[in-house]
């Protein structure tokens, strides 16, 4: 008998729960509606949509056949894709750490009450309302061998003086870094500066009365304080390399020679400029993989405790 | 699409009330150096001065690589442009099977092209199913050895009359601190491979090549002195005197700061533009002094089909200027400034300079099909793709070379 009222009591509630689905917060629900449609069909239909087509053999509209992994297979086997991916994950690893630990430092600096505070928070982000092309074609002046920096100083009888990265295969990805952490390390300091301020004065205190010194509370009270910043300012970081492509279109159109390609260039180049669509969609499916392989665990790691945890 | 009409007919309400009927039409093209701007302006002009038709100019930037996809989307997308300009070539085989280009036929019937075209060859890319949708108008070729007089006359020594003396002459200009291949980085590249097959393999592995795509050609005899060419080329070249653009390197001819360079006709056209006579300032050499024909690529208009609704005047147009591009004035006009051969064999070239008129015996030899023509765009990025590399990277060995250009060869379509 109890068992009966009780499983009575759980279909009522089920029931409960579906029409509260609809009815409770309708306004809100309704709000969200074109929000979610929008998710639907533009960011997962559209997602599904460029998985289907990358097995196909279609090239300057999408109307091929079924080719099975026919796309990939060809993708792997070109020295261009595979310059590209390793391109992209040494400046992913370089850019990444040194935006972060620059732009901490900088923050840290800046955090010092020093004077005309804003003066130079200003200049540091200044870089940052720069297009990445603007940056791109400022940098490719600046290091071109004959007019820029190396050309400048051999006329001014520096005759010693190499900086020759954007010409030298294997150091065109540093150019393109110097290029990209001056554009966006303000940006993180900015984003730092605004964790750091946003840390109790009282903790300080706390830490001056404990006799830390300054460094040990920067980096091992304060930091971990600014977890929720640093979230942000990975995942700001991370997006903005993985879609590298008009800094290196700016500044070295992936030259020279293959050396400075990037996947984003790959799938630009094959599906509009080579008609091959097929191909540019198996390249940006792959670019997705690399997403999803960095993204599920991250928030898998951040939202699947969340209940244990709050 | 929209765009289109509404501008269609605010062009129609403001001809109702005059006279006159005209209509506005967007012309787009990637012809944006100095000497190209030149020649499609002629176009604008014959064709506003003799239809009374206004001529909107729709330059794009970023020639093949950066204005194709550009007008490929606008006619895919649902917004086609009036008239626009594109390569001969394969480029726009998936729009004209998929029915987004105007049919020309009737026109071309009427004005019975085929008696006038230099070459029938040059008809194929636009024929489909035995209609034609497109009229090329103009001949460019990528078979030229440019030489800076200037580089030779410091060096002292005679400018060379073909690709192998050029060659011998490296080491003297290396000493008098000439660069002995001017280069711009990115696609010029792509054609010089092209340009090496015809001068110094012969027509017949061209054909071989780019028409039968067989690849036992390419693992052949002849093609290995093209890829041994090709890396002579490349131990002269270095990426720190590369220049931005193709314009730069007719001005290092000039100057006589760069030796010789392998580029398209189009060069001319720069050339002249800055002031340099051909004979005086700089030599050519078609085919690089040893082929007598030439690959033959270019240029062709395509119509778009216009969307439902559109003023029948601005068809009209579109019938009027297809009839005037290929028409004997604009012909002449337009291909004088250009530096491109034009498409009739009937006009009277003497005033054509030293350069073109060394071309024009050579097209009566037929043309040789180029890569644009016979190869799908997706395997012309593929070659230019390893051609780039190759050119950088001094650790792909010849057979390398040759081993991937066989397998780029064997899967194209």
């Amino acid at each position: 008998m109890t068992d009966a009222s009780a499983s009575e009591r759980q279909e009522s509630g089920t029931a409960r729960y579906v029409r509260q689905l609809f009815t409770r917060n309708i306004s809100a629900k309704i709000a969200a509606t074109p929000m979610i449609v929008t998710v639907l069909v533009i960011f997962i239909g559209c997602t599904l949509w460029t998985i289907y087509y990358s097995f196909t053999n279609s090239r300057l509209l999408p109307t091929g056949t079924f080719v099975g992994l026919d796309q990939y297979t060809r993708l792997f086997g070109t020295s261009r894709w595979n310059v590209s991916v390793w391109n992209l994950i040494w400046y992913g690893v370089f850019s990444l750490s040194f935006t972060l630990v620059i732009g901490f430092l900088l923050a840290v600096l800046m955090d010092q009450k020093i004077r005309f505070e804003s003066a130079f928070r200003t200049i540091m982000l200044y870089p940052f309302a720069l297009s990445f092309i603007v940056t791109g074609l400022v940098w490719q002046w600046i290091m071109n061998p004959t007019l820029g920096l190396q050309g400048t100083m051999r006329n001014l009888g520096f005759d010693w003086f190499t900086f020759d990265w954007i010409a030298r295969s294997d150091m065109v990805i540093y150019a393109l870094l110097i290029a990209g952490l001056w554009q966006g390390t303000g940006f993180m300091m900015v984003l730092m500066l605004a964790g750091l301020r946003g840390v109790d004065e009282e903790i300080w205190k706390a830490s001056r009365v404990d006799g830390i010194p300054t460094w040990r509370t920067y980096l091992f009270i304060v930091l971990p304080m600014m977890r929720g910043v640093l979230v942000t300012a990975v995942v700001l970081a991370g997006s903005g390399i993985v879609r590298l492509y008009d800094l290196v279109v700016a500044l070295t159109r992936g030259g020279p020679g293959i050396s400075s390609e990037v996947p984003a260039k790959y799938v630009y180049d094959y599906m509009f400029t080579a008609g091959n669509i097929g191909q540019g969609l198996a390249a940006s499916t792959m670019m997705l993989l690399t997403v999803m392989i960095i993204i599920i665990p991250w928030a898998y790691l951040e939202f699947g405790g969340r209940g244990k945890k709050s | 699409m929209k765009r289109f009409a509404v501008a269609a007919s605010v062009a129609a309400a403001l001809m109702s009330t005059t006279a006159v009927s005209a209509a506005n039409l967007e012309v787009t093209h990637w012809w944006t150096s100095a000497g190209e701007a030149a020649a499609v302006a002629e176009f604008a002009r014959v064709f506003e001065e003799e239809t009374g038709h206004t001529w909107v100019d729709g330059a794009l930037a970023g020639s093949g690589t950066g204005a194709n996809p550009v007008i490929i989307s606008r006619i895919i997308g649902g917004n086609p442009m009036g008239a626009t300009q594109m390569n001969t070539g394969r480029d726009a085989e998936e729009l004209i099977q998929a029915g987004l280009m105007r049919d020309l036929t009737d026109i071309a019937d009427e004005m019975g092209i085929r008696d006038f075209y230099v070459d029938e060859s040059l008809l194929e890319p636009c024929t489909y199913e035995g209609r034609i949708y497109c009229f090329p108008v103009n001949i460019h070729s990528w078979d030229w050895l440019w030489l800076s007089t200037a580089a030779y006359e410091e060096i002292g020594e005679p400018v060379p009359t073909n690709w192998d003396e050029y060659v011998a002459s490296w080491p003297a200009l290396q000493d008098a601190g000439i660069l002995p291949f001017g280069l711009a980085t990115g696609w010029p590249i792509s054609g010089v491979p092209g340009v090496l097959m015809a001068g110094i393999g012969g027509s017949d592995l061209v054909l071989a090549i780019n028409r039968d795509k067989d690849v036992e050609a390419v693992r052949g005899e002849d093609f290995r002195r093209v890829a041994e060419a090709l890396d002579a080329l490349r131990s002269v070249v270095s990426p720190d005197m590369m220049v931005p653009a193709f314009g730069d390197v007719g001005n290092q001819l000039l100057e006589g700061t760069a030796a010789g360079n392998i580029h398209g006709d189009w060069l001319q056209g720069d050339l002249q533009i800055a002031g340099g006579v051909p004979g005086e300032d700089y030599e050519c050499l078609p085919g690089l002094g040893l082929n007598d024909q030439l690959t033959g690529g270019g240029d062709s208009f395509y119509f778009p089909v216009l969307p439902d609704g559109t003023d029948p005047e601005v068809i009209e147009a579109q019938t009027e200027l297809a009839r005037l591009l290929i028409s004997p004035d604009a012909q002449l006009a337009f291909n004088l400034v250009k530096g491109s051969m034009p498409i009739r064999t009937d006009i009277d070239l003497s005033s054509a300079n030293a350069c073109m008129q060394k071309a024009i015996p050579l097209l009566d030899n037929g043309l040789l099909p180029s890569g644009d023509f016979s190869l799908s765009s997706d395997t012309q990025q593929q070659l230019q793709d390893l051609s780039i590399e190759f050119i950088d990277n001094d650790n792909i060995s010849v057979d390398d070379y040759i081993e991937r250009y066989a397998s780029i060869i064997e899967s194209a379509d």
